[in-house]
């Protein structure tokens, strides 16, 4: 079972994104900011992390950063949650380390493809 | 959608706009600090992110403008002179509007909408940094190619080289090609003519490349997509045989210096330096770690709250069985029941403290009202609030809401002059507008003070006197006048403003507070202002009552009205006109109101059957009840009767009493009300509505 | 005696019959919650006559009604003989002081007849008519027979 860490200080974002993925049988857990969710991070092992970029304290980067430089599962596919698509938000994602990104307002087949696709193979 | 998550969206939306309302407060007083924008930043972001999810685009369309504009503000490329903090409360108001209609399902559009948005988009525009970002929700084409799509059923060759940057940013090429996979045919051959001797491979670098062949049906747009997020990262090449190489798009310069070890997080963008900012400084000063809370659902408490009311009048009606079976001191049970009594009491008042909280939101939403109704009457006004942290009932929020909105705009409205008029009086031409909250002796005050020209009295009394409902020669005191305005059909506007004049009288107001168990008055100066204070039980389901006798019924008075009890002797019982009687009390004459037949439930008391409770009316006011006798002092438990009974006359609520019965709790001001519009006495009832009790 | 409401919707309706002013109508059984004896109320001031007072029902205070005068007829004289059935009118619960109760009915549909004609405000209150042993029991609506009070001037 896949299992994603969702990191949004928005309640209604992980509730969305919480009913998505366990209907699609992934384990979810959350985390509703970016430094409890770079514990979270380390508490568990986690087939995929999805993030939000602006939350106080820490925001995504922060996050991504903190992961990307952790020695455990540092490669792990990180998402990026995001309202914008213009190709300057995904070199800035793409330069912090992010794998891939979801735009909200996001539909549910294409986020569980997502994950599957940066997820997949490693689980066989 | 489920109807849970949208009711998830707009609670959070609600704590959004209040977090964002206090942001645009605090930047309004001139504290433009980055972490105070930033958190109205926030909520504006935040509420724009969910609200996609909904389909409410007006409103994702809507913040998104707003939000640009405070992006710039928080970027230091723009400065907010008054005029842009201005608008920005605007465009807050339109916000929180838009929201409230979506929740609400209503289709209308704010008023003010394109008028804000045009001004958002204006300013934000002319501080626009980035380069040509398109704002759509469709993905984008990602043009590896040529627009013409491949014919149906073509062999596409990909020359795949990942890059280190590949795999830190934890791509996987197994899983790219398990996508091509899905697309049609796939040969993968590798190339590991780059490998160096085990020894000397680093582990964060990259060395291996692919050709891939993939057979499919699939257009070129799409077999690019699987690559859509590792552009950059990799050099690719795709090509169809039919096709010169050369037509292809080569990727911008793959990173080729890999550090070795660490990835190097680049940061030559404003963005992400504000990540490596925030890590660097010290946790915010100054904000409280905010206590850890519960949410719970209101349905539960209010349950619960009916359950504990429940238990203390059965408590109550033990221990009255208890008092009246007389029984023998050694059974030690009276002191048992003394314990239940308190126990009962202290769950009761623990439970009432669940539903309270701060009025603060409800303070913000005042400010929003102050700040129209000065606007449409070209007023200046200072609002000031104090004791918005003073926590109160939910009920009570709910039901303050109206009364204060109305008294407010009544404050700016009649109350507070314009510039001109104020200048000419020596007044500032702002005119200052205090709405307060405190506790005090268990109750909840709440002020609203203005520095406005006053109750203009002789026009009061004229338009009562017109109205017939005070007779011409009646000598009334300033504090008598004061309360005219609490009668109903009372109003002394001239014209029907579109603010106040909705045939809202203060006697919607009066009854308001009534229902919430508490008392309004007004005191007021001409030409200095006029103070509005509201008295509010703080625990509301349980008064502190007297049990008199009217009548064949028992009643409650609120021991919070009584002043005294009294046995006059029967010469201090005056009559002043036909019915209307008074009391004398030393040097003063203090109006009687008999209960019984003010609420044509009795004949009138004479001197020697009566006894008096002198109670508090209105600001400083007092009147002399009389009633047929008192019966107890004790706590009672409150029970509306708005949603069972509708209004009752002379009452603020009901309770049920030791031994069953249902007794009205009596409200002095009521008394006064039905005694003023009566002209003379019930004397022409001749009992006949005695009957109905068996 | 309690009445048990019917939770099969089939063809066939249930409901009280009971006397009020000496004639006969009749309330479905799925809104009658109890059926109590009369005892005293507390009256209410300047309430409509019909508005006998007020009642404690273990813990809620409800109004009660005098049946027969609400509905045009004369005034009931309470005594402990009476009944008085409590009764869900919209989301409140009221009582309805009326003389006597006699039966539950078990009635199929096609025994339901329309509106009869009554004086205008009355009629209001009157949902349909049963034909029941040669005698018509018309069918109380009680979501209208209590209105809330409003705050009258006196």
């Amino acid at each position: 079972m896949i299992s994603v860490l969702a990191i949004d200080d928005s309640r209604t974002i992980r509730e969305l994104l919480r009913q998505a993925l366990e209907g699609a049988g992934m384990e979810v857990t959350t985390a509703d900011d970016g430094a409890l969710g770079v514990s979270a991070f380390r508490e568990a092992r986690f087939d995929a992390v999805i993030t939000d970029i602006n939350m106080p304290n820490l925001d995504g980067f922060g996050v991504i950063e903190a992961i990307r430089r952790g020695s455990d599962n540092r490669r792990v596919p990180i998402l990026v949650l995001t309202t914008e698509t213009g190709p300057s938000l995904r070199a800035r994602a793409r330069e912090a380390g992010a794998t891939g990104w979801l735009t909200k307002p996001f539909d549910q087949a294409g986020l569980i493809q997502t994950i599957r696709r940066v997820a997949g193979v490693a689980l066989a | 959608m489920s109807n849970d998550l949208r009711a998830i969206f707009f609670t959070e939306s609600e704590d959004l706009i209040v977090a964002m309302g206090d942001g645009l407060g605090i930047m309004s007083e001139g504290a433009t600090d980055p972490d105070t924008v930033n958190a109205v930043f926030r909520a504006v972001h935040s509420i724009k992110g969910s609200a996609g999810a909904f389909g409410l685009s007006d409103i994702v369309s809507f913040a998104h403008s707003f939000e640009t504009v405070l992006d710039a503000i928080r970027s230091d490329r723009l400065a907010p002179d008054a005029d842009v903090l201005h608008l920005l409360q605007r465009a807050g108001d339109v916000l929180a509007d838009l929201l409230e209609a979506a929740r609400d399902d209503r289709p209308e559009v704010p008023e003010a909408l394109p008028a804000i948005l045009d001004m958002l988009e204006e300013i934000g525009s002319a501080n626009d940094d980035s380069v040509g970002d398109d704002f759509v929700f469709e993905a984008v084409g990602l043009g590896f190619f040529d627009a013409a799509p491949a014919p149906a059923g073509s062999v596409f060759e990909i020359a795949f080289r990942p890059g280190p940057s590949f795999f830190i940013n934890g791509h996987e090429p197994a899983n790219l090609f398990a996508a091509l996979a899905e697309l049609g045919e796939l040969t993968a051959t590798c190339d590991v003519t780059g490998l160096p001797p085990l020894a000397e491979i680093d582990p964060d670098g990259s060395y291996l490349a692919w050709t891939l062949r993939l057979a499919t049906e699939a257009t070129a747009d799409q077999v690019g997509e699987v690559f859509a997020f590792v552009e950059g990262l990799c050099d690719l090449d795709i090509t169809l045989p039919a096709e010169a190489p050369a037509a292809v798009a080569p990727e911008p310069e793959p990173p080729e210096e890999a550090p070795a070890g660490d990835p190097a997080l680049p940061s030559p963008e404003p963005q992400a330096a504000p990540a490596a900012a925030v890590q660097a400084a010290a946790p915010p000063p100054a904000r409280e770690a905010p206590r850890p809370t519960l949410r719970v659902e209101l349905d539960r408490v209010d349950r619960l709250i009916n359950s504990v009311g429940e238990l203390i009048i059965n408590q109550a009606v033990i221990a009255q069985k208890i008092a009246e079976a007389n029984l023998p001191r050694s059974s030690g049970l009276s002191s048992h029941v003394e314990d239940l009594t308190f126990l009962a009491r202290d769950i009761q008042e623990g439970v009432m403290r669940i539903r309270a909280q701060p009025l603060k939101p409800l303070f913000q939403r005042m400010a929003r009202v102050v700040r129209e109704a000065a606007e449409g009457t070209g007023k200046q006004v200072d609002f000031i609030t104090e004791g918005e942290d003073t926590e109160v009932d939910r009920t009570v929020i709910e039901g303050l809401g109206d009364p204060l909105m109305h008294m407010l705009r009544n404050a700016v409205d009649h109350g507070i002059e314009t510039p001109t008029d104020r200048e000419a009086n020596g007044k500032p031409p702002k005119g200052r507008l205090v709405l307060s909250a405190s506790h005090a002796s268990g109750n909840v005050r709440i002020v609203i003070r203005d520095d406005g020209a006053g109750l203009n009295r002789p026009r009061i009394k004229e338009t009562a006197v017109r109205k017939g409902l005070v007779s011409p020669d009646a000598t009334l005191t300033e504090a008598e006048i004061d309360s005219l305005l609490f009668l109903p059909g009372f109003s002394t506007a001239a014209s029907v403003t579109s603010l106040s004049g909705r045939g809202v009288g203060m006697d919607v107001v009066r009854s308001a507070v009534t229902a919430l168990g508490g008392r309004i008055a007004i005191s007021s100066r001409l030409g200095e202002g006029t103070i509005f204070s509201i008295a509010l039980p703080l625990t509301l389901a349980v008064l502190d009552g007297l049990i008199v006798s009217v009548a064949d019924q028992l009643m409650v008075i609120p021991v919070s009205t009584i002043l005294e009890t009294v046995r006059p002797a029967p010469s201090d019982f005056l009559e002043v006109g036909p019915g209307h009687r008074v009391l004398a009390m030393g040097e003063r004459h203090v109006p009687l109101l008999d209960v019984a037949s003010l609420l044509d439930l009795g004949p009138a008391l004479g001197p020697a059957d009566a006894v008096v409770v002198l109670v508090r009316t209105g600001e400083d006011g007092q009147a002399a009840l009389t009633v047929k006798g008192i019966v107890d002092k004790r706590q009672v438990v409150i029970k509306s009767l708005r949603h069972s009974v509708g209004a009752v006359a002379g009452a603020s609520a009901a309770t049920i009493l030791g031994d069953g019965k249902v007794a009205l709790i009596l409200d002095p001001d009521a008394l006064v009300a039905i005694s003023a519009r009566r002209p003379s006495p019930s004397l022409d009832h001749q009992g006949s509505d005695h009957e109905r009790a068996a | 005696m309690n009445a048990q409401p019917d939770s099969r919707g089939t063809d066939r309706a249930e409901f009280v019959s009971f006397v009020a002013g000496g004639q006969g109508y009749c309330i479905e059984v799925a809104r009658v919650r109890e059926i109590r004896r009369w005892s005293t109320v507390t009256t209410l001031p300047h309430a409509p006559r019909y508005f006998l007072g007020v009642m404690n029902l273990r813990g809620a205070v409800i109004p009660i009604i005098d049946l027969a005068l609400r509905l045009g007829l004369s005034a009931t004289t309470p005594t402990p003989r009476h009944v008085v059935l409590i009764v869900a009118a919209g989301e409140r619960t009221v009582g309805l002081l009326v003389d006597s109760v006699a039966q539950i009915l078990k009635v199929p549909r096609d025994a339901l007849r329309g509106v009869p004609l009554l004086p205008s405000d009355t009629s209001l209150l009157i949902n349909g008519m049963i034909a029941h042993e040669g005698a018509a029991l018309r069918i109380l609506d009680t979501d209208a027979v209590a209105p809330i009070l409003s705050e009258v001037a006196a």
